[in-house]
């Protein structure tokens, strides 16, 4: 039953109450036009072309690359980029070629980060909507477990959570979403209370339609663009997370590669004298923040227009 | 207003109750038991025993996180102690007392020994970041709301998605680089040991940075965005058009306003720099609170870690509390019930 209201959360309402300039667009067509809205904002079209960027690299993993990104070539160990030959952005100490495990990085972080949010969103959207429809005790308990939860430093919420269950893609996509939701959850939940006493609202609830069909079909889609706005937002922060975790030895196991776990591999021999590795690394992760930052600037300036 | 703080005091302590209740249940997990940890690889199995047995390990989880709480309030003796052990763990403090935070089993020292000083290096370092984060993001964010869409407006706004999209781990390396390796004026540890010829200052520089550049852009995006909406009411409007110099119009009316919104980011700030804190003090070696947590959590040491996390969360939710009060204070509009 629940799963229907993650189903419902990208389509478009038909009886979604339009202001009167605005053409008859519905579904498909209106979501293409808010797109084509982007375009006019030059940042949110770097954004785009970031992010778009990335995930090609991220897919086409196996073929934009010619090396295994755990084989190690011995005979070519710590090459720096540029430098000619086989390995154009260099190798690590291992001789394991960082062209392929930035791929390959990528497409470990656009799959975790884009999952944990997925996860993430559904839980926050579930208790946010109950909060706020159901008010009263519902509201209470939520709201308080959220309040417990977002009153700890997210960070170590993450460093216990894996160092105790143990470094892995699951259990990164359990903190993540332990530690997302209730914000989420807040957010709905305020947004539910706006919505709440609408005439659609009520004219579904004399209908006598059930709780659980007025918040997937009623209130979900009109919630959507600040929410979409913030998934935007909060995925540049949870590839950050994920660096970090990488970063602090707590991400992906070794050997699979993860660009926090580059940056802090070429972190230890920066002093040494060699910061390529961790530099490149660094600007991946970052590029693809920014592209998710520039693309939430750009959505938040169309949803203010209309 | 005192019964509005009454209650929020108690859901402080009733969060604090909980989350260390859930983190002791969650250390459960960690492998290998307080005995073995405290003990280290040479012990053999039969001294393992001895101390399990001695500890109560076999007891409940509730009965021994009320054990952990009577040692903590101070009715209860701390049981590493017990001369009877012969461990050699002694608490100048004694054995019992208010606020015994147990013995550390990684750092062989008492809790209290080593999380106070640490915690003292984090302030130092997150303080000075702080006060310099907050005038500048304040400075940046009311001149550029001044005049939304003005070429110092845009410029500002794109610097801050782009200074708080590069995690700290990121920025620190880009650092290092430039004024480590490259220019060579700065050292890349922060380690607090004066071998060389770093002073204490020149160590901070580079943590100091990674924490400013991280928050700046985020705090001074919060000050513009409310600055901008401020300056669209009105009673703005009024204020220009009866003649005031605009100077007046932005220090008398705008300002005030303005700062009231990001008065709780910026006390949020606190918290989230706690973050920040963990990725620069292990990127530069420093000697904090956050290296200390992270280390003891992958040691599986439990007494730290719980009092590591009781301060950090008592650090979080009382900012929070005092952000409340102070927005309160400084909004009048705002009536607690």
């Amino acid at each position: 039953m629940t799963d229907q209201t993650n189903d419902q959360a990208p389509q478009v309402d038909a009886n979604a109450p339009k202001s009167a300039e605005q053409p008859d667009r519905v579904g498909l067509a209106k979501f293409l036009y808010s797109m084509g809205l982007l375009r006019e904002s030059p940042a949110a079209m770097i954004g785009v072309t970031v992010i778009t960027f990335w995930v090609f690299i991220a897919i086409f993993a196996d073929v934009v690359t010619v090396y295994e990104p755990n084989a190690n070539d011995y005979a070519a160990t710590l090459k720096l980029p540029f430098s000619g030959g086989d390995h154009w952005l260099g190798t690590d100490l291992l001789g394991r070629d960082t062209w392929s495990r930035l791929a390959y990085g990528a497409r470990a972080t656009l799959i975790i980060a884009p999952t944990a949010m997925v996860c993430a969103y559904f839980l926050g959207i579930v208790m946010g909507m109950l909060a706020g429809y159901y008010g009263g005790w519902v509201d209470n308990l939520i709201s308080r477990v959220s309040d417990i939860i977002l009153s700890f430093p997210l960070i170590i919420l993450f460093i216990i959570i894996i160092s105790v269950f143990g470094a892995s893609a699951l259990n990164i996509i359990i903190a993540v979403t332990l530690a997302a939701s209730p914000g989420i959850g807040r957010i709905v939940r305020g947004l539910t209370l706006d919505l709440r006493n609408l005439e659609y609202v009520s004219a579904a609830q004399i209908r006598g339609e059930w709780g659980l069909y007025i918040m997937a079909i009623e209130l979900l889609p009109n919630a959507r663009g600040p929410l979409i706005v913030d998934a935007c937002l909060r995925m540049g922060y949870t590839i950050i997370t994920i660096g970090i975790l990488g970063f602090l030895g707590l991400g992906l196991p070794p050997p699979d590669p993860d660009w926090g776990g580059m940056v802090k591999d070429g972190a230890a021999m920066v002093l040494g004298g060699s910061p390529e590795m961790a530099i490149i690394a660094s600007i991946a992760i970052s590029s693809l923040v920014i592209g998710f930052n520039l693309l939430a600037d750009g959505l938040r300036e169309i949803s203010t227009r209309d | 207003m005192a019964v509005f703080i009454l209650k929020r005091l108690f859901m402080m302590a009733a969060t604090m109750v909980v989350a260390s209740a859930l983190l002791f249940a969650l250390m459960e997990f960690t492998p290998g038991n307080v005995a073995s940890k405290t003990l280290g690889p040479y012990a053999t199995q039969e001294q393992k025993d001895i101390l399990y047995e001695k500890l109560q390990l076999n007891d409940p989880l509730l009965v021994r996180y009320f054990r952990w709480v009577g040692v903590l309030a101070g009715v209860m003796q701390d049981p590493l102690q017990d001369p009877e052990l012969k461990l050699g763990f002694e608490d100048p403090r004694g054995d019992q007392y208010f606020g015994n935070f147990g013995y550390s089993a990684k750092y062989k020292l008492p809790v209290n020994d080593v999380m106070w000083r640490k915690l003292g290096n984090t302030l130092t370092l997150a303080g000075i970041a702080f006060g310099i984060i907050v005038p500048l993001s304040l400075i940046f964010g009311v001149l550029s709301g001044m005049r939304e869409g003005s070429l110092l407006d845009r410029a500002l706004s794109y610097t801050g998605i782009t200074l708080t999209s590069v995690p700290e781990f990121a920025s620190a390396v880009f650092l290092i680089a430039i004024f480590v390796l490259w220019l060579g004026w700065l050292p890349g540890t922060a380690n607090m040991q004066f071998f060389d010829q770093w002073s204490w200052a020149s160590q901070m520089v580079l943590p100091v940075a990674v924490l400013v550049l991280y928050d700046f852009g985020y705090v001074a995006r919060m000050v513009r965005g409310s600055m901008v909406e401020v300056m669209t009411r009105p009673y703005i409007r009024t204020a220009i058009l009866k003649g005031l110099p605009y100077r007046t119009v932005i220090m008398k009316h705008a300002l005030r306003n303005a700062l009231i919104a990001p008065f709780t980011v910026i006390l949020l700030q606190i918290p989230f720099l706690i973050t920040g804190v963990v990725v620069t003090e292990t990127v530069f070696g420093y000697p904090g609170f956050g290296r200390m947590l992270l280390e003891s959590a992958s040691f599986g040491d439990v007494t730290m870690v719980e009092a590591a996390t009781l301060i950090a969360v008592f650090i979080a939710v009382a900012t929070q509390l005092l952000g409340d009060i102070g927005y309160m204070y400084i909004n009048p509009r705002i009536r607690f019930t």
